[in-house]
């Protein structure tokens, strides 16, 4: 259901589900989180890419086992705890998204800190369209990425958007041809491999800090984050280089 | 492989897609079947290591487009959903194939049928292949793609002009004009295309797939972001078996065996 290799020091997950289009049951999301878990605590890997395949990314949660879920299962859901793994990565997270990303699997696409897609890519939260919302925060995102009409048009209607859509609405940071989508999320995470661990990790901390807080103390925060850099020995390094030059 | 269709035939072989438009006693036109059958049909294309198409027709025409019988009632059709539900799929998924396509156009394509030969890669007809727009006379806009593609191969004014009065183009403007890549005489048609297929199929498919996509993208990139498309798509290629396979094949003057990988 989950395959995932080392490259270089990229960790790259990819969601193997293709009979279902990837659809993300408890049993994906909860090897999801375990996953990233563990390259958190795995000094080799910086960097972790999700991906699906070239012509879908994870078409949504699995429509059976959400029959299943009754008012009782529904609280009492597993799955919140697996979301919440997720986002506590600290190292950062980059999907790659060709084709399909719905639902539960933009949710997760939207959980990580880059979205790079294809110009297959439909990303849509369709959750209306089986009386429900999307209930892993897809609303929230959705709307802090590309603000409040969009955000609606696309909950409410249930349609998804294209590559080109989330692009200008700044849903995703860049469109790549399908073949190469992958291998352009892993140019990125290469070159965020060679930068300062701890800058990553606090460059990181501070944007998604900057979701929550408001600018003021935010703005503070990143002073601290900066402050705590600036006896570090990466930064003695890389400054000491650069002046040289 | 064969596969059971009415309105149409697919044959998958050596990784070679045939796929023919079997309407013809009523031209080829395109009814509610025919799309299931080449949505059916596509799909099974996209699933089967397929490197390259061949799209033609039995009969005297290649494609008169939409069946007409289908829209005789009295209400106003939701023509949206139409092409939004049937024709705006076919047409993409046919443009989007990862492999080449080569489209023996036999006699008259019509309306949507001309832009069904229009999101092939190579379009070879013979001298009875006649191109008509058709949708302005019946007080329609081209759909399926035409209003897009047709600018782009024979230009912006003979495109419009084109659309706007609806009438047929010849065999000999369709080539002078670069829509047609070959013309053959009516009795070689077919032998030409599978030829063409057959040179396709033996090419690095990989190749061809980036090249379709970046010729495309040149129309929207300015020469940094096509330069910086070029890299990435070379930085691919240059790991591909047939890249390999293509170096060795040149040093060793031996004829490549491209794999599509």
């Amino acid at each position: 259901m989950l395959k995932t290799h080392k490259q270089n020091q990229t960790l790259i997950m990819t969601l193997n589900r293709p009979e279902v289009k990837n659809a993300i049951n408890d049993n994906l999301l909860s090897m999801i989180a375990n996953e990233i878990c563990k390259a958190n605590k795995d000094d080799s890997i910086k960097t972790i890419i999700i991906y699906g395949n070239e012509d879908f990314f994870a078409a949504g949660a699995d429509i059976k086992e959400l029959a299943q879920k009754g008012l009782f299962e529904t609280i009492n859901d597993p799955r919140v705890a697996y979301w919440q793994k997720i986002n506590a990565s600290k190292k950062p997270l980059l999907a790659a998204v060709n084709g399909f990303a719905l639902g539960a699997g933009l949710e997760l696409a939207m959980c990580c800190d880059i979205i790079i897609a294809g110009t297959n890519a439909k990303l849509g939260q369709p959750e209306i369209n089986l009386g429900i919302i999307p209930g892993a925060g897809g609303s929230q995102r959705l709307l802090k990425a590309v603000g409040k009409s969009l955000a609606m048009q696309m909950v409410l209607s249930g349609k998804p958007i294209n590559a080109k859509q989330a692009l200008q609405h700044n849903l995703i940071s860049e469109i790549t041809c399908n073949t190469l989508t992958l291998n352009r999320a892993i140019s990125i995470a290469e070159e965020i491999n060679g930068k300062s661990i701890s800058a990553v990790y606090l460059a990181k901390q501070a944007i998604l800090n900057g979701l929550e807080s408001g600018l003021t103390s935010a703005i503070k925060f990143e002073r601290q984050s900066f402050i705590s850099l600036s006896d570090s020995k990466d930064k003695q390094k890389l400054i000491t280089r650069f002046l040289k030059k | 492989m064969k596969s059971r269709f009415e309105t149409i035939n697919l044959q998958i072989q050596d990784n070679i897609a045939t796929l023919t438009l079997n309407r013809p006693e009523s031209l080829n036109s395109i009814n509610l079947l025919m799309h299931s059958e080449l949505k059916s049909a596509l799909k099974k294309i996209s699933n089967s290591n397929v490197r390259a198409m061949v799209l033609q027709a039995k009969g005297r025409g290649f494609c008169s487009g939409q069946d007409l019988t289908e829209r005789s009632s009295d209400e106003a059709p939701n023509l949206g959903v139409s092409l939004e539900e049937r024709y705006n799929p076919l047409i993409q998924s046919i443009f989007n194939l990862s492999f080449p396509t080569v489209c023996a156009v036999n006699g008259v394509a019509a309306g949507a049928g001309v832009s069904l030969a229009l999101c092939c890669d190579f379009i070879l007809i013979d001298e009875s292949t006649k191109f008509i727009p058709a949708f302005s006379k019946i007080g329609l806009v081209p759909d399926s793609g035409m209003t897009w593609l047709l600018p782009k191969i024979i230009g912006f004014t003979r495109a419009k002009l084109l659309m706007m009065l609806g009438e047929s183009i010849n065999a000999e403007q369709a080539l002078n004009w670069g829509l047609a890549w070959q013309k053959h005489p009516k009795e070689e048609l077919s032998n030409a295309a599978c030829a063409l297929v057959q040179q396709l199929v033996q090419m690095p498919t990989m190749s061809l797939s980036l090249i379709k996509h970046a010729t495309l993208n040149s129309y929207t990139s300015t020469l940094e972001e096509q330069l910086d498309l070029e890299r990435d798509m070379q930085q691919y290629c240059g790991r591909t078996n047939d890249y390999r396979e293509g170096i060795n094949a040149f040093l060793t003057k031996t004829k490549p065996v491209f794999k599509g990988k």
